[in-house]
C-alpha cells in the first residue's frame, strides 16, 4: 500500500480553547459591571497579605469577592475569608497555574454576583500563569523587595503580560539594601511604561494609591 | 511545569484539525514558538514525547520553529527584531518599544497527514 502525505495549513493558537473561554468571561464581566483583577507572583511575595488589605478597604463600599488558586491547601482562602468577603478556593492539584475554564467553573453556581470587583489570586509561580488569559481586566505582578532587583529580568514573559507591578514589602527595603532604581530599570526594560506601586501590607504604604488606580480603571472599563 | 498541558493541547488541536481535513495519521505537527510565549522549547519537546504516548498519536513528530522577537519602534516607525526580551528597546535608536509585533506565538502552523 502506498502512503500519501498531505500538508494542511492550520494556523491556530494552541491555547485557543482557553482564549475562547477567557473572552466569554471578559464579555460577561463587562456586561455585569464587574472589574476583574488577577494577581501573579512567586510564592511568598505577599499576594494574600496584599489582597486581604485591599478586600478590607473595598468591602464597605463595593460588592467584592475573591477566587484563590492553590495547589493543595486552603490556607490562603481561609486567610482571605477573614476580610469577610465571599472567597472561593480553586484547588489546582498538580496544575501550576489557573486556566480560564477553572475560573468559569468556580463562578458557576457561586451566588455572589453581581460584583463590582472580583480578584483572582493565581498560584504562586512566575512562569506557568503567563500563557493563560483568565478574562481579567488588570493583571498585577507582585515582587517583593527581598527577592532581588533583577526578578523582572529573570521572568520577562510574565512581567511583560502584567499591567501593574506591585513592589511589595517596601517597608523592608532598607533592611535588605534594596536598590529601587535598579528594580525600576529592570521593570521598564521588560515592560516599558508599566505602572509601579510600592506597597507594604504592614504599614499600608501604597494601598491608597493602588485603590485610586482601581477606581479609575474600573470607571474607564464600566459601560456608562 | 505547564509544558505537559500545552503538549496535550497541541495533540488535541492536531487531532481536531486532522478530522476537519479529511482524517489521516498525523505524522508531523509544525509549531511556531515565540520567546514571549511562556514556553521553553526543550521542555515542550520532552513533554510532547510523553504526551503522545497517552493518545493514539505515538508516531507524531513535533517540529518547533522559534520565531524572533519583533517590536515596533515608535521613533523609527518600523518593526525591529530584538535580541532579548530583557531589553525592549530599538537596537538602532535606543527608544523603548513596548508594542510587541511578534514573539508571543504558540501556534500550530501546519500538519502533515498520512493516509
Amino acid at each position: 500500500m502506498i502512503t500519501t502525505t498531505r500538508l494542511v495549513e492550520v494556523r491556530q493558537h494552541v491555547l485557543k480553547h482557553n482564549d475562547v473561554v477567557a473572552r466569554a468571561l471578559r464579555e460577561e464581566f463587562r456586561s455585569n459591571g464587574t472589574f476583574v483583577v488577577s494577581l501573579v507572583s512567586s510564592p511568598g511575595a505577599g499576594k494574600t497579605a496584599f489582597l486581604e488589605k485591599v478586600l478590607r478597604k473595598l468591602r464597605g463600599n463595593y460588592r467584592v469577592a475573591a477566587l484563590v488558586g492553590d495547589l493543595a491547601t486552603d490556607n490562603d482562602a481561609r486567610r482571605l475569608a477573614r476580610s469577610e468577603v465571599p472567597v472561593k478556593q480553586i484547588t489546582t492539584g498538580n496544575v501550576c497555574h489557573l486556566e480560564a475554564a477553572m475560573v468559569r467553573d468556580a463562578l458557576t453556581g457561586w451566588n455572589v454576583e453581581p460584583l463590582d470587583f472580583l480578584f483572582i489570586e493565581n498560584v504562586g509561580n512566575l512562569v506557568c500563569p503567563a500563557s493563560f488569559d483568565l478574562g481579567e481586566n488588570m493583571r498585577l505582578v507582585l515582587f517583593s523587595v527581598t527577592e532581588g532587583e533583577d526578578k523582572p529580568l529573570k521572568y520577562p514573559t510574565i512581567f511583560n503580560t502584567a499591567d501593574v507591578a506591585i513592589l511589595s514589602k517596601i517597608d523592608l527595603a532598607a533592611a535588605v539594601d534594596f536598590d529601587l532604581q535598579a528594580a525600576l530599570k529592570s521593570l521598564q526594560s521588560v515592560r516599558p511604561g508599566i505602572r509601579v506601586i510600592g506597597t507594604s501590607s504592614k504599614t499600608d504604604e501604597g494601598l491608597d494609591e493602588f485603590l485610586e488606580l482601581l477606581y479609575t480603571e474600573r470607571h474607564a472599563n464600566t459601560p456608562s | 511545569m505547564h509544558e505537559l498541558s500545552i503538549a496535550l493541547s497541541i495533540l488535541d488541536l492536531a487531532e481536531e484539525q486532522a478530522q476537519l481535513h479529511g482524517g489521516g495519521r498525523v505524522a508531523v505537527i509544525r509549531l511556531q514558538l515565540g520567546p514571549l510565549s511562556g514556553v521553553v522549547k526543550e521542555s515542550l519537546q520532552s513533554a510532547f514525547e510523553l504526551a503522545r504516548e497517552s493518545c493514539s498519536m505515538e508516531d507524531a513528530n513535533l517540529v518547533i520553529e522559534e520565531v524572533p522577537l519583533v517590536s515596533f519602534c515608535p521613533v523609527c516607525q518600523v518593526q525591529r527584531t530584538l535580541a532579548s526580551a530583557r531589553d525592549l528597546c530599538c537596537p538602532e535608536c535606543g527608544a523603548v518599544t513596548p508594542e510587541i509585533v511578534h514573539g508571543r506565538e504558540l501556534e500550530v502552523v501546519s500538519l502533515e497527514l498520512e493516509s
